[in-house]
Order: C-alpha cells, then sequence, then structure tokens
C-alpha cells in the first residue's frame, strides 16, 4: 500500500470567494444519498452553480477559462459544519489536488489530508495576490509546494503553512493512515484491556 | 500534576504515537448512521479487512428516515438503498442494529445517551459533527469522515493531533425563558464560528451544574457550530443518576466500580486550561439567528445588522451576503419577521424535556394561519415518553404535526423540506444557505419554546411575551 509522497502540486487556479464555506454548500445534502463516492464531481457547489432549472449561474467554477483548474483558493474557515467526507470526495473528484485558503474547519482538513488533499492556509492579502494573477492570465501555474511552505505563481512566490503532522504525512507519503494504524493493533488491543467498558 | 478531563481520556486511551506525531488514539465507541458508513464498509471490504470490535459498534438510521412512513419500502428509491445497505453491513459484521422495528431507533446523537452507551471517560467517534453532543457525560467524542469511519471500523482507534481545552464557565442564574440553546447561540456569537479551531471546550460554572444532561446535551451538540471538536461537560450526580439503570449501564456491583472511575476522570482542581472564558449567565438572552452561519445572532430585542454601519470590510461583505439570502431589512428588528414553517426536533433539542417545556405553554394556543408547525421526537423512545404524557396531544391540539422519529427538517434528506424561500422558526443547529432541503429556503435558529412562540404568532417573537414568562 505504498502512497505517493505528496511534495507539490503544480496545476492552474480558481478563486472561489467568501468566509465560512461550509461543506452544505460544497456538496448538498441531497447528493449524499449514495453508497458511493462516485459521480459527486459534478455536484459540486451544485446549488450556488446552478439554477433550478439546472442551467448555470454566475460562478467562477461555471466560467470556461478557469476549466482543468486544480488549486482551490477561497476565504476563511472553509470547509465549516458537517463532517461530511463527501465535501472533500466531490473537490476531490471534480478534479482538484490542493486546496488554499486563509483557515481552515478542522474535520475537513483531517478528510483532505487523509484523501492525500493538501490544505494550505495563506494570509487574506497573498490569496489576494495569487487570485489577481489568476485573474489576469488565468493560464497561470499554481504551485502549492507543501515540502517548502510556499506557494509560487508566475514569478513571484508567498509563504504558505500546512501544518506539521499533515505536511509531514503528505511530504514521506504516509496521509492514509490505515498502515499504520493496523500496525499498531497489539498495542490497540493492549490498551483495551485497560479499559473495563470494552470488555466483551 | 492536575489534569483537565481531556488529557485524562485521552491518555487512557493514547495506543501509540505515529511517524508524522499524531496520536493513534483507541475509540472505545463507535456509531455509525447509514449517510456516512456505507463507503467506510466497502474500504473494509476492499481492504480484506475486518471490523475489530463488532460489540463496541453500534448502528441506527436517522438522516433518511421519512417521519411519516413507516413501511418500506419508502417512496425514495435511494433512501431505501440506504437502509437496505446499512441492514446488509450490520448483519454481515455483526454489528447491533438499533433499526426501526427494534423500538430504539433515533438520532445517532440521542440513541447513544438513552441506552447508556454513552459513558464518562470514554472515547466516542461517529461520521457526524455534532457527535459532540455525547460530551455532556464527560466523553470525548468526535466527529469524523468516512475514511476515518474506516480506520475505526477496522482498527478501533484512529489518528489525531492532540487538542487544546479551553475552560468555559457560566455562572449565576438564566433568566426567564433562556435556555441552553440561547447558551450555546450565545457562545458561538461571542467566540465565533471559527473560534474554537484547535480545541475542546470544557464548559463548567454553576449553570452546568444545575444543568440536565438534555440541557448540557444541547450546548455540547453545537460546540462544533463554534468550531471545536470536541465540547464536554465534567461528569457529576447529575450523569450517574441519568445512567443508572440504562440498557448498557453497568449493572449491580460493577455500577459502584464504574461510577468510583467515572468520578476520576473529572477535571482535577488547579489542572490547566489552554483558554478559559468567563460568561454571566444574566447576560444570555432569548437568542435567534439572523444569517447564514449559527455565529450569525442576536438577541431577540436586538436589530438586523446594518452593513453600512459596519466598517471592517470582511463583515460588511458577510453581512451582506446573509441579508441578501435571508432576506431581511438591515436595522430592522429581528421580532415580527413572518414566518412560513416551524420545526421542533433535532439532536440538538429533539429531546423529552423539549417538548415537556414547547407542551407546557402552547397548551390551549393555536399555531397562526399559515403556519406548517411539524414536531418531530429525536428518537422512538422520546416519542413514547411524550405520548404518555400525553404530550403529542397538547402539541396536535395546537396544530403541530406530531411525526415518527428521525432528523426530518434539520437536514431535509428525508421527506420533510422547505419549499422555495419559506422561512422556517427552527429548534435545529444549522442556518446554512439550503441546509433545510431547499436551495432558497431560509432558517432561523432559536429554542423550542421560541419556535413555539413564533409558531403561534405566526412571526418571530419574544416567547417571555406570547407565553406570559415572568423576567
Amino acid at each position: 500500500m505504498a502512497l505517493a509522497k505528496i511534495t507539490q502540486i503544480a496545476g492552474r487556479g480558481v478563486y472561489v470567494p467568501g468566509n465560512d464555506i461550509d461543506t452544505d454548500r460544497i456538496i448538498p445534502a441531497r447528493f449524499m444519498k449514495c453508497v458511493t463516492f462516485d459521480g459527486l464531481g459534478e455536484f459540486l457547489f451544485y446549488d450556488v452553480r446552478k439554477n433550478a432549472d439546472g442551467t448555470d449561474r454566475a460562478h467562477p467554477l461555471n466560467e470556461a477559462r478557469f476549466k482543468g483548474a486544480t488549486v482551490l483558493l477561497s476565504g476563511a474557515n472553509f470547509g465549516c459544519g458537517s463532517s461530511r467526507e463527501h465535501a472533500p470526495q466531490a473537490i476531490q473528484k471534480y478534479g482538484f489536488r490542493a486546496v488554499v485558503a486563509e483557515n481552515f474547519a478542522e474535520i475537513f482538513f483531517g478528510n483532505c489530508t487523509t484523501l492525500g488533499m493538501p490544505c494550505a492556509t495563506a494570509s487574506r492579502a497573498d490569496i489576494a495576490k495569487i487570485a489577481a494573477a489568476i485573474e489576469k492570465n488565468p493560464q497561470i501555474e499554481v504551485v502549492v509546494d507543501v515540502a517548502q511552505q510556499e506557494i509560487r505563481f508566475g514569478d513571484q512566490s508567498v509563504k504558505a503553512e500546512v501544518r506539521a503532522a499533515a505536511r509531514d504525512a503528505l511530504v514521506n507519503g504516509r496521509w492514509d493512515a490505515i498502515g499504520e494504524l493496523l500496525d499498531g493493533m497489539t498495542a490497540m488491543k493492549a490498551k483495551a484491556q485497560g479499559l473495563p467498558y470494552l470488555a466483551a | 500534576m492536575p489534569k483537565s478531563l481531556f488529557e485524562k481520556v485521552w491518555d487512557a486511551h493514547s495506543v501509540r504515537t505515529l511517524a508524522n506525531g499524531q496520536t493513534q488514539l483507541l475509540i472505545g465507541t463507535h456509531l455509525i448512521h447509514e449517510v456516512t458508513s456505507p463507503q467506510a464498509f466497502g474500504m473494509v471490504r476492499d481492504l480484506g479487512l475486518k471490523v475489530a470490535m463488532p460489540h463496541r459498534t453500534f448502528a441506527t438510521v436517522d438522516h433518511i428516515v421519512p417521519t411519516d412512513q413507516f413501511a418500506e419500502p419508502y417512496r425514495d428509491e435511494l433512501a431505501q438503498a440506504m437502509m437496505n445497505e446499512l441492514r446488509k453491513n450490520c448483519a454481515e459484521f455483526g454489528i447491533t442494529f438499533f433499526d426501526r422495528a427494534s423500538g430504539k431507533q433515533g438520532i445517532v446523537h440521542i440513541v447513544g445517551p438513552e441506552q447508556g452507551i454513552t459513558q464518562p471517560g470514554t472515547t466516542i467517534a461517529c461520521g457526524d459533527s455534532h457527535t459532540s453532543t455525547h460530551g455532556a457525560f464527560g466523553a470525548i467524542a468526535f466527529g469524523i469522515g468516512t475514511t476515518q469511519i474506516r480506520d475505526v471500523l477496522a482498527t478501533q482507534s484512529m489518528a489525531l493531533g492532540k487538542l487544546k481545552v479551553r475552560r468555559i464557565n457560566v455562572t449565576g442564574h438564566l433568566r426567564p425563558g433562556v435556555y441552553a440553546k440561547d447558551v450555546i447561540l450565545h457562545l458561538i456569537r461571542i467566540l465565533g464560528v471559527n473560534g474554537g479551531t484547535g480545541f475542546a471546550y470544557e464548559y463548567g460554572g454553576d449553570v452546568f451544574d444545575r444543568f440536565t444532561m438534555e440541557e448540557r446535551m444541547t450546548v455540547c451538540n453545537m460546540s462544533i457550530e463554534g468550531g471545536a471538536r470536541a465540547g464536554y461537560v465534567n461528569p457529576d450526580e447529575t450523569t450517574f443518576a441519568y445512567l443508572k439503570g440504562r440498557p448498557y449501564s453497568p449493572q449491580g456491583a460493577s455500577w459502584d466500580a464504574a461510577v468510583t472511575r467515572w468520578k476520576s476522570f473529572a477535571s482535577d482542581a488547579g489542572c490547566h486550561y489552554d483558554d478559559v472564558v468567563n460568561i454571566n449567565a444574566a447576560d444570555i438572552a432569548p437568542t435567534v439567528t439572523w444569517g447564514i452561519n449559527p455565529g450569525q445572532a442576536i438577541s431577540i430585542r436586538e436589530s438586523i445588522p446594518d452593513p453600512t454601519k459596519v466598517t471592517a470590510v470582511d463583515e460588511k461583505a458577510s453581512i451582506e451576503e446573509a441579508l441578501a439570502y435571508m432576506k431581511l431589512t438591515p436595522g430592522a428588528p429581528i421580532k415580527g419577521t413572518k414566518i412560513d414553517v416551524a420545526f421542533l426536533g433535532s439532536c440538538t433539542n429533539g429531546r423529552l424535556s423539549d417538548f415537556q417545556e414547547v407542551a407546557r405553554f402552547i397548551k390551549g394556543r393555536k399555531v397562526a394561519a399559515g403556519v406548517k408547525a411539524i414536531a418531530v421526537p429525536g428518537s422512538q423512545i422520546v416519542a413514547i415518553q411524550c405520548e404518555k404524557l400525553g404530550l403529542d396531544k397538547i402539541l396536535a391540539e395546537a396544530g403541530f404535526e406530531w411525526r415518527s422519529a428521525g432528523c426530518s427538517m434539520c437536514l431535509a434528506m428525508n421527506p420533510d423540506k422547505l419549499i422555495g424561500d419559506q422561512l422556517c422558526a427552527s429548534s435545529s443547529n444549522r442556518n446554512f444557505k439550503g441546509r433545510q432541503g431547499s436551495t432558497t429556503g431560509r432558517t432561523i435558529l432559536m429554542s423550542p419554546l421560541m419556535v413555539a412562540a413564533a409558531a403561534v404568532t405566526g412571526s418571530i417573537a419574544d416567547a417571555r411575551e406570547v407565553f406570559a414568562l415572568n423576567n
């Protein structure tokens, strides 16, 4: 189960402005009536991207010039609300490989990391700089450098932060913890022995 | 060295340190439901793994159940498919399933406590962000994603970084008409929707000492709306009295041993907190939201914020976005805003005491013409408790539809949905855009009695005035 070492993500970017973008907005609850994650990508941001009749509303993801972007940029407290992994799954299945925001809600951050999709934080001013560069030239390559904790675009670069535990996990290819957790099964069982409420 | 409950529970369940510095944390109790678990079972199968501790895994069905139909198949085929999948997974892996036929089904965060599965000094995980509810018992309870559900199914543990602890003291006396719901809405308003990032919230002070378990659950439930990964109250005699005699509570001689052990988990005097917040209970008023996140809240006597009077660019933009969605007038009083729907229920406020309080005051009153009002008990057991006391009849006579147990219109994954831009006075926990099932539907969060006041007057109202509460 060797996992990819994710040191950086390079691709075109798209900026979706707003703070407190919650997981209901990222993937509305009605699209969670499914028993697999397949096909969630097309419902990403559905209710802010589409009108009731299914036609497009004004939204960055509907703009042809941003098609194929792999780096999603947004504001503060991105991914707040429900713990639904359907949200990062929809973002990833839509084609994104990294998310940049001022900060992230905790459960969302963990869910993304476990999928090998880095969440990098940057200052509001720096995100605005990147957004402006993308607006000027949507083809510009945005490099989210997880290892170096910086974001490069054109000839510019800004500081970013990927929290230590997540950075270690991504860069060293251990972002999916299942292997390590399984290795710890004997220790887990020993620990459980000491807890009366876990007796069979 | 004195320790907080969080540290003690963490230490008691720490298996080992992982390579990235996170902890492999033993999860003693795993609660699952139909929406976030099917993919996790699929992953367990794909990896050729088994469920590590089926006897510590408990399932129920809540999000998708229709509240007006018991017989299967459900009219919604997708809902039926999810139901079938959970039933199949529980049977295959030997997991206890509180199915609707068991009479014990309900919202997962109501079922755990009422069965006595939720206990002090334990770790609990569930693929649902409102898992923080269980912290009311002095458990450390985490909402998790589906891949982590896989981890807990397969290894009874998960990888997690240690949280900081913020102690929140609420002292003094709550005024009449002010409820646990107002306490948490007030806290989120003050501390912010992401103020709790990186923290577990420890709630205390004499208000919490006097709170019932149901009130403590209401507060802990919404910890996540303040960005805190977990929230808890130290266990005390109120906790033990609630748990005594419940189906999964220790019985006989082991009861006393359990109580002694549970007491030992309570935070020690003088333990370290990373932050302390003090709130005067008398400062808390009946609180309602006006915007599109739970932190956008005001007291019932305040006016809706006016973005032109705000200088911070960011705040101005969020107020404008919220008011555009909510179709509310800046600067106008929130009181008097016309409502279309009244919803009583959810894991926040769908317990016996919530319906008791509403029934006590709504008896003899009528829901205003044109308002659709539904009351949805949080579990089948809550429903029976209410029905034994005749609360269902009082609510029905007032004009509330009395439904069967589930999450219902809190997130509208079942047929209970707002239509168009209907405005709902709701005892639930989230007022996000589209949350209650219509992409333009509007939600105002409040306590159950405030929902009742809105229902009978047809508009957002002050329950203290409507029901002549002394204050």
